[in-house]
């Protein structure tokens, strides 16, 4: 971002965990842009996407920054359509195919080398393959950024950045839950399994305030390979049912409107809410649940989508159905229900708790910056940003469009001025950084060989463990999506010792190191989730997790969003309830489908 | 954990062929969960840590000799199945062909790109130089032109937040 008229030149580099041409959950492609308005030709506004977003999430978003994505992010769009993606048409209006009211189709096979392209042309410079660890903290000016370390896990070396503003834009959270599968497919999660919570663990660690982590997401997918249902849904028309061939959802619609009261009524249903039925039917034998495809794969174009689907965004599930001979033209596939994720850009909105645009936030959403976290200087884009729900792939690319104007103004405001970072605080981090390796290096000659020692911990054994205690106390697939406070309180105690034992995990190599740092980014964000999850004495959301102990949504006492902040000198969590507001009214609510 | 896989010969989600695979390292430089390696001894490519394969086909679209294959995961996939594909970036497509465990094959071919690969991506940092007042602004670059809309952008009075339950 070079600015002319007394805007003074800035430098811009960008930090990479592998290579941006494939990196994130975009790097095998995407079939569909599952934001866009359409406002040129009259589809959506904003106030819709609002209206949609705030109904899937039972109410809980921050429509501030909802808004600001949705009215941006048409332009955004446009410009991916310049640049080369290819994007599917309607033959009869010209306008980009719909799949959905919100989603249009593309062959995104490329969507990240093409948009990875108009990055690499315009940042300074591009560091791939950079682990970063930590955010530098300004020593002259009390909570304010000063940058960010890292080391590269091909030759080493240690990277200090000193920035004025610095922008987060990692992944969220895949792999906190015990996956579905556990051995080699372990890897096949839904979310990337390089998608480690850098996201929140950055900006947890060093003090800024997170909001509505306990909102993890749960996936009703193609068994699994986790392919999409979204095409199938909306654009080939397919539909669930039970062993039986019965439609159960409506078979659980009285026992849900006991838990949410009238947010059952509410068109499109929630997607918490259809997970719930789903689960609900398995539960109670019904399963397994099919996804009817057989009628819609008579239509060879229709049969083209459902594959080309899959290969431009999950090939596994191509390569599933290939072993198993599912043929969707003559089988119906089964779907599930996922492990539970934590992420900020899907049907859920985990993250950081930032500062809104001026003309649309209310006093308690902004200071100063539009996503600037409540870290001077630190903003942050995408999975980061917390209560900004369906975004995807366009309004994630949208919001680092805003926050990086915003950190423009920042520097130009002369807010980035006399930042100190020592060399010693640089210091501290290279060692901690490295400990993992001495770690290993120190007590490996302890024992004879193999993969027990007593005094380190491999970076997949802390995983697994990690794993398994979210899973058991906080919500996972063996407890059904089950916890509550003693659970939850428990399962606290378990990753406190889990925190002081990676202290003492031990890598081989620097690729090793990679996953030691992954598994702490991992383990601080489930802490987070853990804690918010426990704050929050209701059910919100069933379907994506259950509180035993308050198994009914409860207006009266939670229709508010959850904030937390980690003290980074004790690594205590402090937990208070922040208002909802409502910017966008509810008419026209029941067309927000 | 790299050495137990090996002793244990366990197969793996990517996989490279011996005499297909020259060790030119594409894939290694690609691989979003940077588990392609070269290995030491065989000066070739391969998958030292399977369980974090997302079977995303990065390195598969890389490989220039067509060394790299993906056998399904095993905990879920029976054998004998494949999914291979091309990907020419000067054609600008991309062809899969699946092979079902029963022999039935489907083929499919998707464009990747509608311009010449990479010629219309322009070089944003010297495009149009920002504008007297325009950093103080809701718009972004290219609005409100971009959006393709009359006048300005959508946004919403002060005035009629509401806070808390209201339906």
């Amino acid at each position: 971002m070079r600015q002319g008229t007394g805007v003074e030149t800035k430098k811009i580099v960008c930090v990479e965990k592998a290579n941006i041409d494939r990196s994130g959950a975009v790097a095998q492609g995407l079939y569909a842009i599952n934001c866009y308005m359409g406002m040129q030709w009259g589809e959506n506004q904003p106030e819709d996407h609002v209206r949609y977003a705030r109904n899937d999430l039972m109410g809980m978003v921050r429509e501030d920054l909802g808004y600001d994505m949705a009215r941006h992010v048409d332009s955004t769009v446009h410009m991916f359509d310049e640049w080369g993606l290819p994007m599917m048409k309607n033959e009869e209006t010209g306008r980009y195919l719909r799949e959905g009211k919100w989603q249009i189709m593309i062959h995104g096979e490329s969507y990240k080398p093409i948009v990875a392209e108009a990055a690499k042309k315009s940042a300074d410079k591009i560091y791939n393959r950079i682990m970063v660890t930590h955010l530098l903290m300004d020593e002259s000016q009390e909570n304010r950024i000063g940058g960010a370390v890292g080391f590269n896990m091909r030759t080493g070396d240690f990277h200090v950045f000193r920035a004025k503003a610095v922008i987060v834009a990692a992944g969220g959270a895949s792999h906190i839950f015990k996956p579905r599968a556990v051995g080699e497919g372990m890897g096949r999660t839904w979310y990337a399994p390089w998608s480690n919570g850098s996201a929140y663990a950055l900006p947890i660690a060093a003090g800024a305030k997170m909001t509505q982590m306990e909102n993890r997401i749960v996936l009703c997918r193609f068994k699994d390979g986790y392919g999409p249902v979204g095409a199938y849904f909306l654009h080939l028309k397919t539909y669930t049912q039970n062993a039986n061939g019965e439609n159960y959802e409506k078979k659980w619609y009285d026992q849900t409107k006991e838990l949410v009261g009238e947010y059952i009524d509410h068109h499109p249903t929630p997607t918490c809410l259809r997970n719930h039925a789903f689960i609900q039917e398995v539960a109670a034998g019904g399963g397994p649940i099919h996804m009817v495809t057989t009628e819609a794969f008579q239509d060879p174009h229709l049969e083209t989508v459902g594959w080309e689907n899959f290969l431009g965004m999950t090939v596994g599930q191509a390569v599933v159905w290939a072993s198993q001979n599912i043929d969707p033209k003559y089988t119906n596939p089964e779907l599930t229900t996922s492990e539970p994720y934590v992420m900020g850009s899907h049907a859920t909105c985990s993250g950081a708790w930032v500062s809104g645009p001026e003309d649309l936030s209310p006093p308690e959403y902004f200071w100063g910056y539009n996503r600037m976290l409540t870290i001077d200087g630190l903003f942050g884009a995408g999975d980061t940003v917390g209560g900004s729900a369906h975004k995807f792939s366009s309004g994630s690319f949208t919001e680092g469009r805003l926050a990086a104007k915003a950190a423009v103004k920042y520097i130009e405001d002369k807010k980035a001025e006399g930042i100190k970072v020592s060399d010693k605080q640089c210091e501290e981090f290279k060692t901690a950084v490295y400990k993992p390796l001495e770690n290993y290096t120190v007590a490996r000659n302890e024992i004879t060989g193999g993969t027990v020692s007593p005094s380190y911990i491999s970076p997949i054994q802390g995983l697994q463990r990690l794993q398994k205690i979210m899973d058991e106390y906080v919500g996972g697939i063996t407890s059904n999506y089950m916890t509550n406070g003693n659970m939850l309180k428990r399962g606290l105690e378990l990753l406190d010792w889990l925190q002081e034992d990676l202290e003492h995990v031990g890598a081989e190599d620097y690729h090793q190191l990679m996953r030691a740092w992954e598994l702490k980014h991992r383990a601080l964000t489930s802490q987070c989730v853990t804690e918010h999850t426990l704050f929050r004495e209701e059910t919100r959301w069933p379907g994506y997790y259950y509180r035993g102990d308050h198994m009914k949504l409860d207006d009266e006492n939670w229709h508010c969003l959850t904030v937390s902040r980690r003290d980074p000198k004790t690594g205590k969590f402090s937990m208070e309830k922040v208002p909802v507001y409502h910017i966008v009214d509810e008419n026209e609510k029941k067309k927000a489908s | 954990m790299i050495k137990e896989i090996e002793e244990k010969k366990i197969i793996m989600s990517t996989f490279v062929y011996m005499t297909r695979c020259d060790g030119c390292g594409h894939c290694v430089d690609i691989c979003p969960s940077d588990i392609m390696h070269i290995d030491e001894n065989i000066r070739r490519a391969k998958n030292i840590e399977p369980n974090f394969c997302w079977e995303c086909y990065s390195c598969v679209k890389a490989c220039p000799n067509h060394a790299i294959d993906v056998r399904g995961y095993a905990d879920f996939a029976p054998m004998g199945h494949s999914v291979r594909v091309r990907r020419e970036e000067e054609k600008g497509t991309i062809s899969w062909k699946i092979k079902f465990r029963n022999g039935t094959e489907k083929n499919f071919v998707s464009p990747i790109t509608t311009k010449p690969w990479g010629k219309f991506i322009p070089k944003l940092a010297e495009g149009e130089k920002i504008k007297q007042g325009e950093l103080s602004s809701q718009r972004l670059y290219t609005e409100p032109e971009g959006l393709n809309i009359d006048g300005e952008l959508p946004s919403v009075p002060k005035e009629s937040f509401k806070k808390g339950v209201y339906y």
